[in-house]
């Protein structure tokens, strides 16, 4: 009679637990436009977390469920999809859409809300809002932490002048600011200095303009599109024998498509990344293996080196958080996000009062000897030789930009 | 402002507004002369730079492939204009809205299934004149334009040919200023306008192929265009071909000196090109080429 009545509270239990339903977690990922590519390889991998965590039986004994809209790059869409996927599809917690511009819009509505919302590669996106419960999963802070390596690489080079060609959009405009003041105080004096339209057709113009700057370092701050069409200029233009270091915040140049077609062009310029082959983190090299096999189903980004460790680190957090506090209360969820380090991934994450890492790790890489159509390259260690931070440093910048790309 | 750097503003300035002509071309006909709402003439282009693409993976040079392309692309913009003719143009005044929204629709069409068909990477094409410049002294002209350039002028003369030399040509100018006055003559002008359409599909085509020559397209590249294309058209004067060579070399021009410009620079640059728009309509409301 015992074992009956145990076995009967064991199925009400898991009834119980089946009328709850799945944890509902909502999001928009741009799936189409500028940054398509990289979202959908970042969703691949959100969507492994969650069939990793079902298989281990969920979270608080429910399964998890992503429910994600495209989008299309576009943030004028964004708020209209964060506002349907709380009010209409009810969802328990949110992660942000890929990227500052399509994050941007929804940052007072999470606010308004009070609710916790995980960071997706923004920059800067929680700057003037302020809000408490914001966790950021890019491995940088402020200007300071994105562009201090490139500077400091240039000023060992003996750089006094700096141009600054950046995208007129919420990201570039955002690191744009913040690297003006940096340089200046960097004792780098700014020669060239243009913000450009999101629908330029041609870069031809504004490389001339810089060539004829003759700056000792060119900081860019662009997205997929424009990255690639200022790589092709600069083959077919050149900088100038004067540029010494180029590149630093182009956004593209992580995708494997994008490296792919713009093969040797891509030698000698030295840009931010997140991980390239060569950084040790527990368990990262796994999942890329894994991740690999399912890239090439999906048909997105095969290598997947910069966001989809890091998207695949926003559910490790949240499984972290959730089973810590064993709920979903936003609040306390919260507070332990700021009062543990996550062990995920892409290595250990403390957060800082602000929701960005305490301690950011953007990684400074130079293009070497990179030849053209050839992606399995891109998995050697050597294809981007770290110059900063100095903790994953795997070799020393060539100089000037012209002496390495030959 | 050194001079040497403002002349070579100057000179990729024009090879810029031949780009721009070429791309224009086609909607200078179907909007220009046949008075279509075409909105969806950058998709069609786009849809041409990715089977640009697609027989750039066998082999076939951008240029030729967007030649090649004309041929099917001009069936499709009859088929195309033969649909938009049965279900809103012989209905009546009201036309002119629900066209611009069945174009809308075609436009969104394109862009989907180029999402489903290829997904959103961007796509380049290779040829041996991409990725090159040319040097004159210090001046370097990337060779992509200066290709750009050349079929832009070829294909401004080949339909300027054809529409005062050939019978058909003349058709088209016909319909597109006195349609009953053409029927009198024994035209039938549907049909006239099915072929034009077809010709602006065509062209379509083939400033399809100079997209992906002139840089990377991805399938939501026709929202950068739908200004530019219909700016250098109603520049132009509706339906001139030597026009919309002319508009497209002031736009082209204008852009590149406000690009290097020191106190203007890039974000100026679409500002002062519709200026210019404004400003020249306002003095000569039918364009620059226009009666």
């Amino acid at each position: 009679m015992r074992l009956l009545s145990f076995a009967a509270g064991i199925l009400f239990s898991a009834l119980a637990l089946a009328q709850q339903g799945p944890i509902k977690i909502g999001m928009s990922m741009p799936q189409t436009g500028s940054l398509g590519a990289g979202g959908k390889a970042a969703l691949l991998a959100l969507h492994m977390w969650v069939e990793d965590i079902n298989a281990k039986g969920g979270l608080l004994g429910r399964k998890v469920e992503l429910i994600a809209y495209d989008d299309q790059t576009n943030p004028a869409l964004t708020p209209a999809i964060y506002t349907k996927l709380l009010d209409v599809d009810k969802v328990d917690l949110l992660i942000a859409p890929y990227g500052t511009v399509p994050t941007a819009p929804i940052m007072p509505l999470v606010k308004q809300r009070d609710l916790l919302l995980m960071g997706n590669f923004s920059f800067q996106a929680n700057h003037t809002v302020k809000h408490d419960k914001w966790f950021n999963n890019a491995p940088w802070n402020n200007a300071s932490s994105w562009s201090d390596g490139f500077f400091e690489i240039g000023k060992k080079q003996g750089a006094k002048t700096v141009a600054f060609l950046a995208a007129d959009n919420e990201f570039a405009q955002n690191l744009a600011n913040g690297a003006r003041e940096l340089a200046k105080k960097a004792g780098l004096q700014t020669v060239y200095n243009q913000n450009y339209p999101p629908a330029t057709t041609d870069f031809s113009s504004l490389i001339r303009g810089v060539r004829a700057a003759k700056p000792d370092m060119v900081f860019v701050m662009s997205y997929p599109n424009d990255s690639v069409a200022i790589v092709r200029a600069v083959n077919e233009i050149g900088v100038g024998e004067s540029v010494k270091l180029f590149g630093g915040g182009m956004v593209g140049l992580q995708f494997t498509p994008i490296m792919e077609s713009l093969g040797s062009s891509l030698n000698g310029i030295v840009n931010y990344n997140s991980y390239v082959p060569g950084i040790k983190y527990p368990g990262i090299e796994e999942f890329l293996q894994r991740y690999s096999k399912r890239a090439v189903e999906a048909k997105v980004d095969p290598l997947g080196f910069y966001l989809p460790p890091f998207n695949y680190a926003i559910g490790q957090m949240l499984e972290q958080a959730i089973n810590g506090t064993k709920g979903l209360d936003q609040k306390k969820l919260a507070e332990y996000l700021h009062t543990h380090e996550m062990k995920t991934i892409v290595g250990p994450i403390k957060y800082g009062p602000d929701g960005e890492w305490a301690a950011p790790r953007v990684v400074q890489a130079q293009f070497r000897g990179v030849a053209d159509k050839n992606m399995e390259q891109f998995r050697q260690a050597g294809k981007q030789v770290v110059l900063y931070p100095e903790t994953y440093k795997t070799g020393e910048v060539v100089a000037p930009f012209e002496k390495a790309r030959k | 402002m050194s001079f040497d750097l403002l002349l070579e503003a100057v000179l990729f300035g024009i090879l810029l507004g031949c780009f721009y002509a070429a791309v224009s071309m086609g909607l200078s006909v179907s909007f220009g002369l046949l008075d279509v709402p075409h909105v969806a003439h950058p998709a069609i282009m786009v849809l041409g730079a990715y089977c640009t693409w697609v027989l750039g993976r066998w082999g076939i040079d951008p240029i030729l492939a967007g030649v090649i392309l004309t041929a099917p692309f001009f069936l499709l913009g009859m088929a195309v204009y033969r649909f938009y003719y049965e279900a809103f143009e012989k209905r009546g005044s009201e036309a002119g809205v629900r066209g611009i929204a069945f174009f809308f629709g075609v436009a969104l069409i394109i862009e989907v299934g180029l999402i489903l068909g290829f997904g959103v990477d961007q796509r380049m094409v290779e040829a041996a004149y991409i990725g090159k410049s040319l040097s004159f002294g210090d001046i370097r002209l990337p060779m992509r334009t200066l290709a750009v350039f050349g079929v832009a002028l070829a294909m401004s003369a080949v339909l300027t040919l054809y529409m005062s030399k050939t019978f058909t040509g003349r058709a088209i100018k016909a319909v597109a200023q006195d349609e009953p006055a053409l029927r009198l003559m024994g035209a039938n002008p549907v049909r006239i306008k099915q072929w034009a359409f077809g010709i602006a599909t065509a062209a379509a085509a083939l400033g399809g192929a100079m997209l992906i020559v002139i840089g990377p397209v991805d399938p939501g590249m026709d929202r950068v265009y739908i200004g530019r294309t219909f700016a250098v058209v109603v520049l132009a004067g509706l339906g001139s071909m030597t026009g919309t060579i002319a508009a497209g070399l002031v736009l082209g021009i204008s852009e590149s000196i406000v690009l290097i410009h020191p106190d203007l620079g890039a974000s100026w640059a679409p500002a002062v090109s519709f200026t210019l728009l404004l400003v020249v309509l306002g003095v000569r409301p039918q364009g620059l080429f226009g009666r």
